[in-house]
């Protein structure tokens, strides 16, 4: 028996899989194809203060190996939340973790307030780093002085868990990692989608309604696992590497990498039942190299 | 909501009905209770170009053989890897997905199955459900030329079958609105799948003749399931995911 849990802050994992925010709605839409009770958490939806009717459609574009999207936080606010998804989701066997957006720093401390109040949920991801949404979102996280300055206001609103999730649209990753770990983040996750555009040249017209969107899926492993090995080596908190994770070969590789825990997002929509696969291989392939535990491989990278 | 499955289908048979759409029947293990008017997502392998499934909607089910058909129109990388399917070979199939068609119609006169190129696809087990059911059906199916007309046999065995073509050279000319039959339209409901314009030039029709109508919309899909929002349309409600709030949807909720 390998030991594959794992802990982010206070909170722990009881294995390093969890799926990626607005990857896997609120669980129940996936329910027939997972057992929550083997997963390491899932991330709900992007939550906002207030109801967000999200970006108008075209949404998606394919690109090869991976998919631009532009919902852009589409979603009913942090109220309906608690009221009309939070009575189902507490009961899930399973960390539940919502993530948390916003426009302005008030936005962000409100919803992150409203969240502690929730006994059912052990942590926050704070999302400063949408790429979809005009006003705020990824503005926070490009920046070392905006990173800081939310965080440092999240984190005395909010006292469990807190995990920032950071956008790779930046010069340098690490020190906007550092600039969130000084100012008391539990945890980094990383990478957000990379901003992209996909043009029409039939058209001559952009494909998505915003024109430009953020990219997923397999295309971004590369960049995403150079950004945890830069991020592993700057900051001592636990990092959660995500970037088109397909398979447990590439949740190996981030954990090699330098991740505590991995998420898994777009690959949710080309086969809903992956985490499992992915538990299942992380498991094997500790056996086969005879490991006793997952912590065992966490950035044990050899150069 | 109906229980989701993902299993792998057997290609039974895979045939080009015209010289671009064909025909694929799979054969399952099991075979879910399907609602008419949901639709399958089906992995696409081996295609560089192809990451996302591909939303097919149902054309045929027979629960007896554990088998369903689908009707498929060659567009692009995918759906090409899919007509290149060949007897045994597995598709790994999500479905059956969305609400389907209401078919619970209280009024006890005939229906209207409306259908523009693929969109006839779905409309062939609908029929099928409805006619079980006692109902007299009608079939008006639109197409571009005589070329493109589908293999409608099983259209008539189940009801009257009405076409127009753009160019006249089968039945009445013009769009399916141009019709005869809307002279002395009388229908319990109307159902309708095929392109944009099409049903909402018959969302008009529908609504100045006050019949109940019900369409069903396509878009461009990620998961199948409600969980990305990439294929919302606009409703009264605001965006409504196609895949699960639709993909069928009563005109009265759509600001058309």
């Amino acid at each position: 028996m390998v030991d594959l849990s794992v802990k982010i802050g206070d909170l722990s994992l009881r294995n390093p899989v969890m799926t990626a925010s607005g990857t896997f709605g609120y669980g129940t839409e996936f329910e027939d194809f997972v057992n929550f009770s083997r997963m390491g958490g899932i991330i709900v939806k992007g939550t906002t203060i207030r109801h967000r009717e999200g970006n108008a459609y075209p949404r998606l574009a394919e690109v090869p190996s991976g998919m631009l999207n532009a919902v852009g936080l589409q979603n009913k606010g942090v109220d309906y939340f608690c009221e009309n998804i939070y009575p189902t989701v507490k009961n899930y066997d399973t960390n539940v973790i919502v993530n948390v957006s916003g426009a302005s720093i008030e936005d962000y401390v409100a919803t992150a307030e409203k969240i502690n109040d929730l006994e059912g949920i052990p942590a926050i991801e704070l999302n400063i780093s949408c790429p979809n949404v005009k006003q705020g979102g990824m503005a926070f996280g490009t920046s070392c002085s905006a990173a800081a300055e939310v965080v440092k206001a999240v984190r005395k609103a909010y006292n469990k868990t807190l995990i920032v999730k950071l956008s790779p649209n930046v010069t340098d990753i690490a020190e906007i990692a550092r600039a969130v770990e000084a100012e008391g983040a539990d945890s980094v996750s990383l990478i957000n989608t990379i901003m992209g555009m996909a043009i029409n040249a039939e058209t001559r017209k952009p494909v998505l309604s915003t024109v430009t969107g953020g990219l997923s899926g397999p295309c971004v492993k590369p960049v995403a696992l150079r950004m945890v090995w830069q991020v592993s080596k700057a900051v001592n908190i636990p990092i959660v590497g995500l970037g088109g994770i397909m398979n447990a070969t590439d949740a190996i590789e981030f954990f090699l990498a330098g991740a505590t825990a991995i998420e898994i997002g777009t690959a949710n929509f080309i086969d809903p039942s992956v985490t499992m696969k992915v538990v299942d291989g992380i498991e094997d392939y500790l056996k086969r190299h005879n490991y006793e535990s997952i912590k065992q491989i966490i950035g044990k990278l050899e150069l | 909501m109906s229980k989701k499955y993902q299993l792998d289908g057997t290609v039974i048979k895979n045939e080009w009905v015209t010289s671009t759409y064909f025909k694929m029947t799979l054969s399952f293990e099991t075979l879910p209770e399907i609602k008419a008017g949901q639709f399958a997502e089906l992995r696409i392998d081996e295609t560089p170009t192809v990451f996302l499934r591909r939303p097919i909607s149902i054309h045929d089910v027979r629960p007896e053989n554990k088998e369903m058909d689908l009707l498929i129109q060659k567009v692009g990388d995918g759906t090409a890897w899919l007509s290149t399917r060949k007897e045994d070979d597995k598709v790994n199939v999500i479905f059956p997905l969305g609400n389907g068609f209401d078919t619970d119609v209280a009024e006890n006169k005939p229906v209207l199955l409306v259908g523009g190129g693929v969109g006839i696809a779905p409309l062939l087990h609908l029929g099928r459900v409805l006619s079980s059911e006692g109902r007299k059906v009608h079939f008006l199916l639109g197409f571009r030329k005589e070329a493109d007309i589908l293999p409608l046999n099983a259209y008539k065995e189940v009801g009257e079958v009405f076409i127009t073509t753009e160019d006249g050279s089968v039945g009445d000319k013009g769009f399916v609105t141009n019709h005869s039959l809307w002279k002395n339209a009388d229908y319990a409901r109307i159902f309708s799948c095929g392109p944009t314009p099409m049903m909402k030039a018959l969302s008009t029709v529908a609504r100045e003749k006050n019949i109940d109508c019900e369409v069903s919309l396509e878009n461009k899909m990620a998961c199948g399931v409600g969980a990305c929002l990439c294929c919302v349309t606009q409703t009264h409600e605001g965006h409504k995911c196609v895949c699960t709030d639709g993909p069928v949807f009563n005109i009265n909720e759509l600001p058309w």
